[in-house]
Formats: C-alpha cells, structure tokens, sequence
C-alpha cells in the first residue's frame, strides 16, 4: 500500500467483559489497517468481536489494551471528552435500529450534530435539507420517524450521519432490520457517499450479499481477524 | 454553547408534551395548594389580632375561674360590691364596665328575636369601641334606679324593627317592657365568628333584677388611664380581688386578669394553629406532585437513556448533555412554580374575600415552595440524566 500513515491502525487491540472469574475476552489482539477512502466490511459469527470492535473503532467504547491511531493520534490515550469531540469533527454512525430521536422530525434529528458543532441556525437547515435530498426524502423534512417506514428512517440516520461531512462512516448492521429491496437501496446510498465524497465506510454486516457493496472484506473469529480479502466482484 | 443546548432543551420539552404537562401540572398544584393554604390562614390570624387590636390596648379583662371551657372549677361570680370596690380602690383606672348576661327574647310587635341581653353601665360602649348610631347612653339615674331602657344592636335592629326606626319604641323582654334608647353601630363578625351585633344592653340593675334575679356580675371590663401602667393596674386587680375573694397565702387565684394582649396570643394561637395543620396537609400534596414527577422522569429514564446514547454518539459531550437536562429540569419546574404562584394568589385573593379575611401576601411561602418545587424537578430531572450520561456511548444506546 503507500507508504504513508493509514486513516486507522489498530495495533494488539484486546477487549475484555467483565471482572474476576466472569471475565470474556472478546477481542483478543486485534491488528488493523484502514486507507482512506475505503470500503470495508466487516463480517463473522456471532460472538466473534465484530461489534465490539466497531465500537472501538467509533470511540463508542475503550479498548482494555492495545493501540488506535486515528490519523496518528492516540485515540486509548484521550479523555472522554476529547474523544466526544473526534466523534463530533470526524465520524458518522449509521445503526441496525436507526436510533433515531423520537417524535422528533426527521429534519430535527438530521440538525442535531450540527447544533453540537455549533453552526448557525440558517447553514443548519440548509445542510440539513440537502442531506436529506442527497438519500432522497425531500419533502419528508418534517415527518417524524413514527410516520416514516424502516427504509425511510435508515435515510434519515444515513442523512444525519453524512450532513457533517465524516472522515469516517461507520455502520453497524445498517441493513439488518430492512428487506432486500430496501436494503439494496440503503447499500447504493453508501457506497455512493463512499465514491463521490470519499467517505471512508466501516461496515459489520453478516450478510454476503450486502459485504458485497464493499471493496474489502474482514472476517472476524473468536475475537481474531481470520481472514482479510480484497472483493472481486465490487472492485 | 449555552444558546444551542437551551434550544435542544426546548425542544426536548415540546417533542414530550405530555410528560412536560404532567411534571408541571404535579409542581403547580403542591405549590398553588400550599401558597393559598399558608396564605389565607395569615389572613385569619391577622383578622383575629385586628379585632383584639381593635378593642385598645388598655384593656384589662377580668373573670372568675382560672380556665375556659370543660373542666373548669366553678368559681363564685362577682358581686355589685366588687365592681364599686374596683372603681374606687384602685387608681389608674379609667373606666370599669361589669357583665352580667341571660338569653332572652325580644318581641316587637309580631316580630320576635331570641338574643343575649348584656347587664352593664354607661362604660361598656367606650370600652367595648361601640359607637351609637342613634340615641343615647344610659343616664347615671337610669342605671342607678334599673330602669327598663336598652340600646339595641343592628342584627337586633333589622329583626325587630326592619327599616323602622327603632329609638323611642318599646320592646317586650320576658315580662317587661323596656323602651330603645339607643342603636349601636355595627361591628360584623367576631374573630371567633359570633355576630357581634346581636346584642341587647340594658343597666346591670335592670338585668339583674328582672332577668337573673342575683348579684352576680360574670366579667369586669377595666379601662386602664392613659399614662397609667397595665401591669400596676393588674397587680392591684389581683391583690384587691384575692381580699375580696378571701384567698389565703398559698391558695391560687380562682379568677384572671387578662390583658389585651393575652387574649390576643389566645386567639391568635389557635389560629396559627389552624395555618400550620392546612399547610402541612398542603405540603403532603406538594411532595405527592413531587412523587408524581418522579415516577414520570423514571418511567422515562430508559428512553432518555437511549436519548442520552444517541447525543454522546453523534458528538455532544458529557457536560452538553447535562446541561440541557437540567435546563428542562429548571424550565419545567420554574414554569410550574410560577403558574402555581399565579393560580395561588388569584385563588387566595378570591377566597379571602370570600372568607372576609384580608389577603396577605407572604413572600416567604412564596419563596420557599418554588424553591422546593425547583429542587425537586432538578433533583428528579438532573440526577437520572447524570448517571446516564456517565455510561460509555454504547453502553447509553443499548440500555433497555
């Protein structure tokens, strides 16, 4: 690959539940290398880590040991705040449950990052509205996710995600409560905020056919990558 | 920073309306109940002190037997010979007034009017701050022979004589007739409610020798001059009537001297009393609406929590999150200590006025239940959102 330092490394990154005789080590030294601008998939049964570690990966958890660069910074070293504030500057979160603010609407919950990056009211909705054109639920602004289907509230989450303009999207299971015709939809969005913007794409995912929207496929076993693939077919 | 998470917290307050009523609506209605409770008692309490304020502060009362109501010793009523042994061995003294009284039953005509008729002289207008509205006083003959002459009160007035003027009729009480010499102006209700109006007074000749038929005279109304000390006035009361009364050295007094003040802590006490029941039955209700806001944040938390989750994820820190939850806590429970207030002091100027109580405002109550309307929305609105806001990100998000 280039000699220059990757987007994320992932250097003996361990994960262990619990205390004393209870404990479960679900990740058991994790070595990890992610370009930017990537497409990565990461797939395996389950129990074998691939949450978890997406969870370290999105500063949503801590690592027991081991070390995360993030563009060579030392994420295991920052405080919880200065991780809130890498999360704020450089990540997006797509999740199974779309984890959308209820009773809120859609244009609402697309504006909230932005409140917290603190941008004015009127560039606010403007980046909000066009995130929302950009997955295709213009003129659904105003619809809460109570009144919105499955597909339609994943697009706000994507939305919501994309609308502060990440290094990094991550996506936890983004199609595991969609059909297949809504879950292709979903994949398409992604991987075109992946090729015209360049956003890096960290997915989990079990199904094959949904690691298939992306260039690189990481198998996960027994909190152990087993196996790491460039894809054939999305290349 | 502030400006953002205020507009979230309102947000956040419209988006569960439901809830935000709910919490409101249990701060207003401990608030407004313990304001107007506290509030119209102080009105009571300060009615019944006006009243005694009222009948001057040189006043001394006195009565046979040491305690009111049951279980109180008989002790032997005073006697003409008393009050004209107080008139003039005792020097301070401005007016002395006796009582003597006996129910009886007025009749006019076709109109009749059951009613207390009060034995006593000339004194026990001034001392008593009665004014005439017509008519006279009684002459020095008039109570000296017992003439049959009375000065009627107005409730008596309206009964007997509706829009007639009374002065100068005659009245039958029991057997007698007795001609109205005079009307008082009225006073209205006593601290203790009674009407003060329904009153007939004739000279305690009069009374004791065609109604009670004895001696006896069951209070003496002292007048004390001014300049001259209450509390020389009283220890010669004392000393005098112990003589008269033959008490020996180490008996106690089996009569009171009660100065204005003293009857006034008597009456006021009990309805302090009274304030400090009704406000402790309001404050049960306060901490039930404050219950009724607890269980509504919890039954909540697991939401927020997941709320709380979803915030930290996309990038607010720990202290943005706080802040905002306890802005909603602080804008709820100030919006509900405030209606209550508003709902408090309209009800309690509508019920004083109902009550005849004058409407006191008492900053202090106030203060105080907003106070702790806002403590417990903070406490019960903050402190679950603290410990949610403490859980790693995805610890929030999957909390269920």
């Amino acid at each position: 690959m280039t000699g220059t330092t990757p987007l994320i490394r992932l250097t003996g990154i361990t994960k262990t539940y619990g205390r004393g005789q209870a404990t479960f080590q679900a990740l058991k030294g994790i070595d990890l290398a992610i370009e930017t601008g990537d497409f990565v998939a990461i797939m395996g049964p389950s129990g074998s880590g691939k949450s978890t570690a997406m969870n370290v990966l999105g500063c949503l958890d801590t690592p027991t040991s081991g070390r995360y660069e993030f563009k060579g910074v030392r994420v295991e070293a920052l405080s919880r705040n200065q991780r809130a504030l890498l999360r704020r500057r450089y990540l997006g979160f797509v999740f199974q449950g779309f984890n959308l603010l209820a009773r809120t609407t859609a244009l609402e919950n697309v504006e909230l990052p932005l409140i917290y990056r603190g941008e004015r009211a009127g560039t606010r909705h403007a980046a909000a509205r066009a995130a929302l054109e950009q997955v295709g639920l213009k003129g659904w602004e105003h619809h809460t996710p109570a009144e919105l289907s499955g597909g339609q509230q994943q697009r706000v989450a994507i939305a919501r995600a994309i609308v502060t303009r990440p290094a990094v999207l991550l996506a936890d299971e983004p199609t595991g409560n969609l059909d297949t015709r809504t879950s292709e939809e979903i994949m398409n969005l992604i991987g075109t905020f992946n090729r015209e913007q360049g956003i890096t794409v960290l997915m989990v995912t079990h199904e094959p056919d949904m690691a298939a929207y992306a260039r690189r496929i990481v198998r996960f076993l027994d909190g152990r990558v087993d196996s790491d693939r460039r894809s054939v077919e999305a290349a | 920073m502030l400006w953002n998470t205020l507009l979230l917290a309102l947000r956040a307050i419209r988006r569960n309306l439901m809830r935000s009523f709910l919490t409101v609506l249990g701060i207003v209605i401990g608030v407004a109940a313990v304001i107007t409770m506290v509030t119209l008692g102080n009105g009571a309490t300060r009615s019944v002190s006006d009243q005694i304020s009222g009948m001057g502060s040189n006043l001394l009362m006195v009565l046979p037997g040491q305690r009111f109501g049951p279980g109180a010793e008989a002790a032997p009523a005073f006697k003409s010979a008393d009050l004209d042994a107080v008139r003039t061995q005792i020097s301070g003294i401005e007016r002395v007034a006796p009582v003597a009284n006996k129910t009886a039953t007025a009749v006019f005509q076709a109109s009749n009017w059951s009613t207390v008729i009060t034995g006593s002289n000339s004194d026990y207008f001034p001392a008593g701050n009665w004014v005439l509205a017509a008519g006279r006083s009684f002459s020095e003959t008039e109570e000296r022979a017992g003439k049959a002459v009375c000065v009627i009160g107005d409730t008596v007035r309206e009964k007997l004589f509706g829009r007639q003027n009374p002065v100068g009729s005659e009245i039958r009480i029991k057997q007698f007739a007795c001609e109205v010499i005079g009307l008082l102006k009225p006073k209205g209700q006593s601290a203790m409610g009674q009407d003060q109006d329904d009153i007939v007074v004739m000279p305690l000749r009069t009374v004791q020798r065609r109604l009670t038929g004895s001696q006896d005279i069951t209070r003496l109304i002292v007048s004390v001059k001014n300049g001259a000390s209450i509390d020389a006035v009283k220890q010669q009361l004392i000393l005098l009537l112990r003589e008269r009364r033959n008490i020996g050295e180490n008996q106690d007094d089996d009569f009171r001297v009660m100065d204005t003040r003293q009857i006034a802590e008597t009456l006021t006490s009990t309805t302090r009393i009274l304030t400090m029941l009704l406000g402790a039955v309001a404050a049960v209700s306060l901490l039930v609406g404050g219950i009724g806001i607890m269980n509504i944040m919890l039954v909540s938390v697991t939401e927020r929590t997941r709320e709380i989750g979803i915030r930290l994820a996309i990038g607010a820190l720990e202290r943005e999150v706080l802040l905002q939850f306890l802005i909603e806590a602080v804008v709820l429970s100030s919006l509900g200590g405030l209606i209550g207030i508003a709902i408090a002091t309209a009800a309690s100027i509508a019920l004083a006025g109902a009550m005849n109580v004058p409407y006191m405002f008492d900053a202090g109550i106030n203060l105080l239940s907003f106070l702790f309307s806002a403590a417990i929305g903070v406490i019960f609105g903050y402190f679950p959102a603290r410990r949610a806001a403490g859980l790693n990100p995805i610890d929030a998000l999957r909390h269920e």
